[in-house]
């Protein structure tokens, strides 16, 4: 199993009336080709901001600050403008929250795959690109006659399953999804989920799932990342994130989630979320943590990697380390 | 003992075009009846366009139904004038789903509190009507100097729901309409959101039709369920039965495809059959016939409710050597 | 039941006066805008304090008089001090402007909001006038009018009835069109259900929200009401004695003023004309990004 995946300490600060805030603080991670991975986090918590700074689609006042991103051996953070723009679709494909409203309403489905693989030069003839978005389209489970509607014809999850069969025309090597379904009934959005998993499989390709809905993760991906106020608490695989969760926040949130074993038990976490423009110091979980210890207050926790490759930032384990 | 509330045989149909008129049946015969000394929840679940909204709607009073009746402490609320509209408007109450549209822009978020206060006259002092509102905002969990005197835009999603259900603590109403509250609102949040609206039912006295197409949340806080599809009810009853042992194939389908936060409890293999969702049904028999597996010649005909047993029934023809109930009956079958 | 509150840091909130200013250095159109019209004012003001206006009016100074320290306009043929007269052109356009503008915004926030809201025959009533009047060219209809009335009867305030005359649809149709968007709106909804009767919500919910159309289609009332009086005037459609500016030209031009070469005496007008307007275009397109965040440019 290659890499295809590696972001190395990747920083993003919005600049603002109100200051400057650190909306991602250094994450690390990596992931596989044929890999799942889910990225959960709060509003604010900066999971968005990830995926469009991989994308390098951040715009002022916001800005990459530092680290890398590298997709399948190529440096996406160091390549020029005019290389990411093809760079994106073709190496990495984002398809993002609300991606069916975003569909253009006077276009043909049909027309706007076209474009999508005009932008990018691919010089086959019109009918061999035709052919592409058909065969696109029917790995979603779509019928080819939808190359020829438009999108007010079609239901949200269909809308949803054209934007994935767009995300996979050029074959990329990362697929990142920020809440595809969060608009979607359950059934549909399990079909829409079970698509992305076959789609995946079939083209080889690793995918990001952004969101926030834990039920989802837990039958979907592979691997869990946490993020809160910035920061990445803990990855995890998907087993032990929900059996055995390290960091207290990941821990937090796995016993507040609903399931049929725990009807009438609620388990909340206090507090609020504190606003990346006024972090506290050191752990910004510390004021809202059950485990909370002196040195929490002042040193801000690093991402280490315990014995059995799961990495958390959280003091308990860099004292027993 | 009168019923706080009563739906009788109500139906709702859009009709659309000025030449060919095509006409949407929105909800089609819902029956229901809330017992007004026994406050309880009652979770009204379902897709999109399965009538939820629409019910929600009309139990407000925003809109009329096309046919039935809609009964408010023995009165049909359509005829309700002066104080008795007063009376229903005070006690009956809704939260929304989405935590931003529910504020006004241009004021603070104090207005969302401060006009009911003042238009029900809820209060007969501002520093009552302060104390009120700081109790309210306290036992969601909020500090009032945290967010009163703050515009929307200056919080944080979760702060505005949690203030949008703070409302509903001030008003204290009798009967709350909860038009998926949580849905918008991230995890971590949600336990205790739900909490307070338990915490609403049980030691305030205020029944809860809470309305969702979230399974899992609906299990957890509910007693009862009904489960609507296109308009129409598919399985209603006790939601331990419904959900744990779900017999009608749309209700199979569904408790299936739920994302239980449970690496053991993966998606089942139910097969979803015609992979693409019907844009529109055709009007008669039952309307999940054209997506279910099982559908068999009497489906051609709409199906009435079979009792499975005390708490639990189901419309559907697989189940036909069961005892027959009418709409009217449904409520028999939800627990208090 | 978990009722632990975590207070949250404070994010301190800059003051009101910081924050408009701040919003002005982004809004250039706005902030320029503004300013011209606060010096066109505080020129207008100081002149009708300081200026004899009844030096506006024939045969008051000698006539034909070149730019100098006594008359630092100059004069024109008829003996008008031009100084004095473009103040008081100034104020009198200013009037018809605003009393214009006023006249159209009201009808228009009236009858919109009572259109969008009440709906039915009444909204079908007003908009199907609105939609009848508009493609009416009001240049032609102006004329018309303003030809047909005795020299005598024409004041600033017939200029100022011709003029919104057919430019209130446009007002109309703007607040009404964003009222029906707006009863549509959650917050509407909730605030009938905190007891809110139908007025209350007009004025209460739906009317503050609409403060930045309402101030934009003013500005474009005075701006048409403005440009309307000026071009009848050049015409010598309008209330011929005043000195206002339009009319300035028209005297100017039926005396030739070129050819013999009183050059100061057409040019004054026209760069004031063009000081109003551009000042009033520069606060409808600064208003323009106000009232749609979407086109507010971030810092």
């Amino acid at each position: 199993m290659d890499t295809v995946l590696q972001i190395k300490n990747l920083q993003v600060s919005y600049y603002t009336d109100a200051g400057r805030a650190t909306a991602l603080a250094g994450a690390t991670l990596s992931l596989n080709a044929v890999e799942k991975l889910g990225l959960v986090g709060e509003s604010g918590s900066g999971k968005s901001t990830m995926a469009l700074a991989m994308m390098r689609m951040i715009k002022p006042p916001g800005r990459i600050e530092g680290g890398e991103v590298i997709v399948s051996d190529i440096p996406v953070t160091s390549l020029s403008d005019e290389a990411m723009l093809k760079a994106r679709l073709n190496l990495i494909a984002y398809i993002p929250q609300g991606a069916m409203n975003s569909l253009n309403p006077v276009m043909r489905i049909g027309a706007q795959m076209m474009d999508a693989l005009k932008a990018h030069d691919v010089k086959e003839s019109k009918k061999a690109l035709q052919e592409r978005c058909m065969t696109a389209l029917e790995s979603v489970d779509l019928k080819r006659s939808v190359f020829r509607m438009y999108a007010h014809e079609l239901s949200g999850g269909m809308k949803q399953r054209v934007c994935i069969a767009i995300s996979i025309l050029l074959k990329p090597k990362v697929i990142i999804c920020d809440e595809p379904t969060s608009a979607l009934d359950v059934v549909t959005q399990r079909q829409v989920m079970e698509t992305i998993d076959r789609v995946q499989k079939e083209i080889g390709a690793a995918v990001i799932l952004i969101g926030h809905d834990m039920g989802l993760m837990a039958q979907f991906v592979d691997k869990v990342a946490v993020l809160y106020a910035g920061r990445l608490m803990e990855v995890s695989t998907v087993e032990e994130m929900f059996t055995d969760p390290k960091h207290p926040y990941a821990k937090a949130l796995i016993n507040s989630l609903p399931n049929l074993d725990n009807k009438g038990v609620f388990k909340g976490i206090p507090g609020i979320a504190p606003s990346i423009l006024r972090l506290p110091s050191g752990c910004p979980f510390h004021p809202r943590c059950t485990q909370v210890m002196e040195v929490c207050r002042t040193k801000i926790p690093e991402l280490i990697t315990l014995a059995d490759g799961r990495s958390v930032a959280c003091h308990l384990f860099s004292e027993e380390a | 003992m009168a019923d706080l509330l009563e739906l009788k045989n109500v139906t709702k149909i859009y009709t659309r075009g000025l030449l060919s008129k095509t006409s949407t049946t929105a909800l089609a015969n819902a029956s229901l009846k809330l017992d007004d000394q026994q406050p309880t929840i009652v979770t009204v679940a379902g897709e999109s366009g399965s009538g939820k909204t629409t019910l929600a709607m009309l139990l407000l009073g925003f809109i009329t139904p096309s046919s039935g009746q809609i009964f408010y402490k023995g009165q049909d609320i359509s005829t309700l004038r002066g104080n008795d509209r007063m009376t229903f408007r005070r006690e009956v109450q809704a939260v929304f789903q989405d935590p931003f549209s529910v504020f006004n822009p241009f004021y603070t978020v104090d207005h969302l509190l401060t006009v009911p206060i003042k238009l029900f006259k809820l209060t007969t002092s501002k520093t009552e009507a302060r104390e009120r509102m700081y109790e309210a905002l306290t036992a969601v969990g909020l500090r009032p100097e945290d967010v009163l005197g703050r515009y929307p835009h200056q919080i944080s999603g979760g702060q505005r729901q949690r203030i949008n259900v703070a409302r509903a603590l001030v008003l204290r109403p009798k009967l709350l309409v909860a038009d998926e509250p949580v849905s918008m609102v991230d995890a971590s949040l949600r336990a205790s959101i739900l909490e307070t609206l338990v915490g609403l039912q049980k030691n305030y006295g205020v029944s809860i039709i809470y309305i969702t197409h979230d399974l899992t949340t609906a299990y957890h806080i509910a007693k009862s369920i009904i489960v609507l599809y296109r308009g129409a009810v598919m399985e209603a009853g006790n939601v331990d039965s419904v959900i744990k042992e779900p017999k009608h194939p749309y209700t199979r389908l569904l408790v299936d495809s739920i994302p239980w936060p449970d690496i053991k409890r993966r998606w089942g293999e139910t097969e979803i059959k015609a992979r693409e969702s019907e844009l529109a049904g055709d009007g008669t028999g039952c309307k999940f016939a054209s997506r279910c597996p099982y559908a068999f010649w009497p489906c051609k005909e709409e199906p009435p409710l079979f009792r499975l047993s005390e708490h639990h029934a189901t419309a559907c023809y697989l189940f036909e050597q069961n005892p027959r109930i009418e709409s009217e009956q449904l409520s028999e079958l939800l627990p208090v | 039941m978990t009722t632990l509150t975590i207070s949250q840091p404070e994010i301190i909130q800059p003051g009101k006066l910081t924050l408009l200013v701040r919003y002005l250095r982004r809004n250039k159109s706005l902030a320029i805008g503004l300013l011209l019209v606060l010096l066109l004012t505080a020129f207008t003001v100081i002149g009708l304090l300081t200026i004899d206006t009844s030096r506006a009016y024939p045969l008051s100074v000698p006539a034909k008089q070149p730019p100098s320290v006594e008359f630092p306009l100059g004069t024109d043929f008829f003996g008008r001090d031009l100084l004095a007269a473009t103040v008081v052109g100034l104020w009198q356009t200013a009037l018809i402007g605003v009393l214009a503008g006023a006249v159209g915004t009201v009808i228009g926030v009236v009858l919109g909001f009572i259109s969008a809201y009440f709906g039915g025959p009444l909204d079908s009533g007003i908009k199907g006038i609105c939609q009848i009047l508009t493609p009416i060219p009001p240049f032609l209809i102006q004329v018309i009018i303003a030809g047909s009335l005795d020299k005598r009867s024409v004041t600033i305030y017939t200029m100022a009835f011709i003029v919104v005359l057919l430019s209130w649809m446009g007002p109309t149709l703007v607040i009404r069109s964003q009222v029906l968007s707006m009863k549509e709106r959650q917050f509407v909804a909730v605030a009938k259900l905190s007891g809110m009767g139908d007025l209350g919500v007009i004025f209460e919910e739906i009317m503050p929200n609409l403060l930045p159309f309402i101030a934009a289609a003013f500005v474009g009332q005075v701006f048409a009401a403005v440009f309307a009086s000026f071009y009848l005037a050049v015409l010598g459609l309008g209330p011929l004695r005043e000195p206002l500016l339009g009319n300035t030209i028209w005297a100017a031009q039926s005396q030739g003023a070129f050819f013999n070469g009183w050059w100061w005496w057409p040019i004054e007008p026209a760069v004031g004309l063009v000081l109003i307007l551009g000042s009033l275009a520069l606060i409808n397109m600064g208003l323009d990004e106000l009232a749609n965040p979407r086109i507010r440019r971030t810092e």
